[in-house]
């Protein structure tokens, strides 16, 4: 049974309708790539899944259970993470304080502490500013406080929207590492990205949006040989 | 010596300024609001009290426990059935008119319920004054638990936020409503949280207010609640130790100017200095940059 299965999407804003009605699942373990250009609807397919948008057709089923009405709140306790585009880390609290927020639905204090150590393990540079105020924190180092966070819910799957926009190149390696890395620890992964070469090499199967309908899909090494792909998206 | 007691008189004055400018500011800064009908829980609060002791016999610690969950349920509810609904639209206008229906609302009912005649209000403070330098200086048993209260609230206010899941939460909010949800954060759970602190604090407010100036009518909450709300943006809305030190200013400075400038002109000496901090630094005191979020 796929872990997150999308059912006949449609999403509106006001009149125009950004979603028209599309399909797709991602199973236990996968890493899934959503890539496309600017407006086709990435954003908007996350936002449905985490209940910030609701959809006015179709239904999202996460684990068995149908989430197209439950509120975003409730989500995340259900082990979905979502982390935002544009990283939204919480500018004027401290990287500490941000991590813990995203354990906010966990009560156990000794599990939050484990959760803790281990983030700080995987990024020392958090763990150096922890009492820095996240908005001083470098573009990098906020994403990688935004993947943090989101792991601190402890996720069965996370959910990331262009987690290299705007990042210098090796941040943009870095941060794509750390979503392998992410992979490998058995949590399933759902991107959105522009980025669509990195994407596709981490990727194991991938969707292709265009103005808010799917176009493509497939495994994401042969999406990446694709004559199309490689023309519309890889810009060769 | 008569100096030290007006600043005496302008720190209890300021200290419940302060208690209501925190209902202003928290509001402001979770749920980017202005609550015009806070002042008028202010009302609410000390009309409950006179009810409760003057009417009915009340014990007055009971009277002002009752006060204070009556003013929580009325902010929480005019936060549920007024402002909610309003949340998300267009012009941020919607919800400040709305706001100034729901203070002429209350006002009216209380005029309703108790009439216009002003009542006379019996201080729920059981504490003597204390005189110091030989009979120079006299503090009220009202000014003692004005100002204890004061600093009682800040710091159990500041050690909520600081300490608790919902304070953080608070914190979250204030931030980003989105990225706050993401974390498991209710919004508007948080939101009416926020309705209930204040409205409790305004409560408390009003009981202090109408015990050292014992007169109540149903516009009783009205000026105070404006001069609140001037020192809330006095000391940089959103911020909670600036509502503390605007409301501490502007009690001082509206008593020192009362005494030895004009009583008649004591208002315009605090709305003058308003003008002059918000020329010099238009956050307020401790504002801080609003940044906008796309």
């Amino acid at each position: 049974m796929a872990m997150l299965e999308i059912h006949d999407l449609e999403v509106f804003y006001g009149v125009i309708k950004a979603i028209k009605g599309i399909s797709f699942k991602v199973n236990e373990g996968e890493v899934i790539a959503l890539i496309g250009a600017n407006g086709a609807g990435k954003t908007t397919i996350l936002h449905t899944i985490t209940g910030l948008i609701m959809p006015k057709k179709g239904r999202v089923i996460f684990d068995g259970i149908e989430i197209s009405k439950i509120k975003s709140h409730k989500i995340v306790s259900m082990g979905m993470a979502h982390v935002p585009e544009g990283r939204r880390v919480f500018a004027q609290l401290s990287v500490f304080q941000n991590l813990m927020l995203g354990a906010f639905t966990r009560k156990d204090k000794a599990e939050i502490e484990n959760s803790l150590k281990s983030i700080y393990k995987r990024f020392p540079r958090l763990e150096e500013r922890k009492n820095q105020i996240a908005g001083t924190l470098s573009g990098g180092e906020q994403q990688m406080l935004a993947m943090g966070r989101a792991l601190m819910s402890k996720p069965r799957i996370i959910l990331m929207d262009e987690p290299s926009m705007g990042l210098s190149p090796i941040f943009v390696n870095e941060i794509f590492g750390i979503i392998e890395e992410v992979s490998q620890m058995g949590t399933t992964v759902l991107l959105v990205e522009q980025n669509a070469k990195k994407a596709l090499a981490i990727a194991d199967r991938a969707y292709v949006l265009e103005t808010g309908n799917i176009i493509l899909e497939g495994m994401a090494s042969e999406l990446l040989d694709n004559d199309e792909i490689r023309k519309a998206y890889l810009g060769e | 010596m008569s100096f030290i007691n007006y600043v005496i008189n302008g720190l209890s004055l300021g200290s419940i300024y302060a208690i209501i400018a925190l209902g202003y500011t928290m509001v402001y800064g979770i749920a980017r609001m202005l609550n015009f009908a806070h002042g008028d829980v202010i009302m609410v609060g000390a009309f409950t009290v006179f009810f409760g002791v003057s009417m009915q016999g009340l014990n007055p610690i009971a009277a002002v426990f009752v006060s204070i969950a009556i003013c929580i349920t009325l902010g929480v509810t005019i936060e549920f059935i007024a402002y909610r609904p309003l949340r998300g639209a267009a012009s941020s206008l919607v919800v400040l008119i709305t706001a100034i229906g729901v203070s002429y609302f209350l006002q009216n009912l209380a005029l309703l319920i108790f009439g216009a005649n002003t009542k006379s209000f019996t201080s729920m403070v059981p504490i003597n004054p204390v005189r110091l330098a030989g009979g120079e200086i006299v503090i009220s048993g009202e000014t003692i638990m004005t100002i204890l209260s004061c600093i009682i609230i800040m710091i159990s206010l500041t050690a909520f936020i600081k300490k608790t899941k919902p304070g953080q939460a608070m914190l979250a909010v204030s931030e980003d409503k989105g990225a706050a949800q993401l974390m498991g954060i209710n919004v508007n759970g948080t939101i009416s949280l926020t309705f209930a602190i204040g409205s409790g604090l305004a409560a408390i407010a009003g009981i202090l207010l109408c015990s050292a100036y014992p007169s109540l009518s149903p516009y009783t909450g009205s000026m105070p609640g404006i001069k609140a709300f001037i020192a809330a943006v006095f000391g940089g809305i959103g911020s909670i130790p600036g509502a503390l030190i605007g409301g501490i200013l502007l009690g001082v400075i509206e008593i020192l100017g009362r005494a030895y400038i004009s009583s008649q002109l004591a208002d315009v000496i605090v709305f003058m200095v308003l003008i002059i901090v918000l020329l010099v630094k238009p956050t307020g005191l401790l504002g801080r940059k609003l940044q906008e979020k796309v």
